[in-house]
């Protein structure tokens, strides 16, 4: 594979992720009208988003125009390059932004400027990983400001909540995460969960748990029990799409964990918009790039 | 859903309350941060025209120049509102606007001066980018366009059944504060079995 086809495949997987929001969040879009009040402000706004990505569709054009931070992680083969992978996903992020799939989205921290190509230091953010198989494979998903500005870490106990260095503990947390985030994050949002790590392991492990489509159960009983049950809870503070109030407020909780020092217990929350902007490709020497869902 | 022409007189505005839906046609304006900063500065007599009676809508969209040189809305979002609070209220007294458009809600300066001046806080739905810019019919004019760059000059447009919510009023209502309420006492319950 050169840089240029690995180039055109990923332009064609931002293209995706862009424009097209994943079947099961739109499925559990359409599930969540039928529970709010007919003529509700929840109601009328979760049809707008659901008419919204029906014309992003459509029109080949950015649900949201925040089109985010891309993040990816990439899977690869012995033996592969990974600056070549890097440099590729790079120059994909520059010309999806020229075809406007991608709105210039990195501003130079100093001094204010826009890079005007959408790539920046640190953007797009890469993470690799070495495996078995002989495909490469990237996830994609675009973080959006909003909803990123929201995600939040904390410091178990705390005191405030009444929250000890236990599952409970962590359910604590990320209920109070949900209330101070309100409609921000543009609820009805799916919250990434990690529990252990350090600072920086925390948010990368709340990230990953994103990809998770909406579906997937927890392996771990305990887990995906308290995953179904902060889905659940979380819904019951009544915030509702966009704040507006309402059934809606959470589409999914996924959980994580990581071993942590003796010292520290983080539980670390990232909270991701309606728009769940998230695709994947596989790509096998040789072969056309297949598209994950 | 209640249509609402713009511009509109005070009287009017005074009869909506928090929790309306409502569609609005005619004239608004967009403007972001470095909008409300100039606006405020010294008066604009050139744009005052433009703001009596319509709406300031928190967007910086994107926009495509077509070969006759006219522009078109390609995406229009409503961005977040509470980085005007120092602004808003200011600019709504002196410029007579009627309210506000953005994502998010605004604070309790922007609160009283909806109540002082006879205006309202309407919600776009955050991330609803493509539906919105449907609803921009027309680019009639743009201010401070080469100064600011496109998503933050002033672009006067004309709209068609944009949709919005009433989340804060001109009696001191507010929905956002409502919720907020609401969910923390159902935290409470919520904290207090385990
Ligand atoms: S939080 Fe998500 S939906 Fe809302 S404006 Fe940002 S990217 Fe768009």
């Amino acid at each position: 594979m050169t840089k240029e086809q690995y180039v055109d495949s990923f332009v064609e997987l931002i293209r995706r992720a862009s424009t097209e929001l994943p079947p099961d969040v739109v499925a559990a879009l359409e599930q969540s009208v039928g529970k709010e009040e007919k003529g509700s402000l929840a109601e009328s706004a979760l049809n707008t988003i659901l008419d919204n990505v029906e014309l992003a569709k459509e029109r080949v054009a950015p649900i949201c125009q925040d089109t985010g931070t891309p993040v990816a992680w990439v899977s690869y083969p012995q033996g592969a390059s990974t600056r070549l992978l890097q440099a590729a996903l790079e120059e994909a992020v520059r010309k999806a932004t020229e075809l406007n799939y991608l709105r210039p989205n990195a501003v130079d921290s100093v001094t204010g400027k826009n890079t005007g190509d959408g790539s920046g230091r640190g953007i797009p953010h890469v993470h690799f990983r070495e495996w078995d198989d002989q495909a490469v494979e990237v996830r994609l998903m675009l973080k959006g400001g909003g909803c990123e500005n929201v995600g939040i870490q904390y410091k178990l106990p705390d005191s405030r909540l009444g929250a000890g260095r236990d599952l409970e503990g962590v359910r604590r947390v990320v209920l109070d995460s949900v209330v101070q985030a309100q409609g921000k994050g543009c609820a009805p949002g799916v919250l990434g969960v990690a529990v252990g790590g350090d600072r920086v392991s925390g948010f990368e492990e709340s990230k990953c748990q994103l990809l998770r489509p909406l579906a997937d159960r927890n392996t771990d009983a305990e887990l995906a029990e308290l995953e179904e049950r902060l889905l659940r809870e979380g819904n019951e503070l009544g915030i509702g799409p966009m704040g507006f109030g309402g059934e809606t407020t959470l589409l999914g909780v996924k959980i994580g964990v990581l071993d942590r020092l003796p010292a520290s217990y983080f539980v670390t929350i990232s909270y991701m918009c309606w728009a769940d902007r998230r695709a994947g490709v596989r790509i096998e020497n040789g072969g056309d790039p297949q598209w994950l869902s | 859903m209640a249509e609402l022409k713009l511009p509109v007189d005070e009287k009017t505005i005074r009869e909506i309350r928090v929790g309306a839906n409502l569609e609005l046609s005619g004239r608004m304006i967009t403007g972001r941060d470095a909008a409300h900063k100039w606006l405020i500065e010294e008066c604009r007599e050139e744009i005052l025209p433009y703001l009596e009676g319509t709406v300031i809508y928190h967007c910086g969209p994107v926009v495509r120049q077509n070969p006759d040189g006219s522009y078109t809305f390609v995406a229009a979002g409503p961005t977040t509102s509470i980085r005007e609070e120092p602004y808003q209220a200011d600019v709504i007294g002196q410029y007579g606007l009627r309210g506000v458009i953005g994502k998010g809600g605004m604070g309790q300066k922007t609160l009283d001066g909806l109540g002082k001046h006879g205006a309202l806080y309407l919600h776009a739905v955050g991330g609803a980018a493509q539906v919105l810019a449907r609803a921009v019919k027309r680019v009639e004019n743009v201010f401070m366009l080469e100064e600011f760059g496109v998503p933050e000059a002033l672009w006067v447009i004309e709209v068609e059944k944009f949709p919005v919510m009433v989340t804060m009023d001109s009696h001191g209502g507010s929905l956002h504060d409502e919720v907020e309420k609401k969910s923390e006492q159902e935290l409470e319950r919520l904290l207090a079995v385990s």
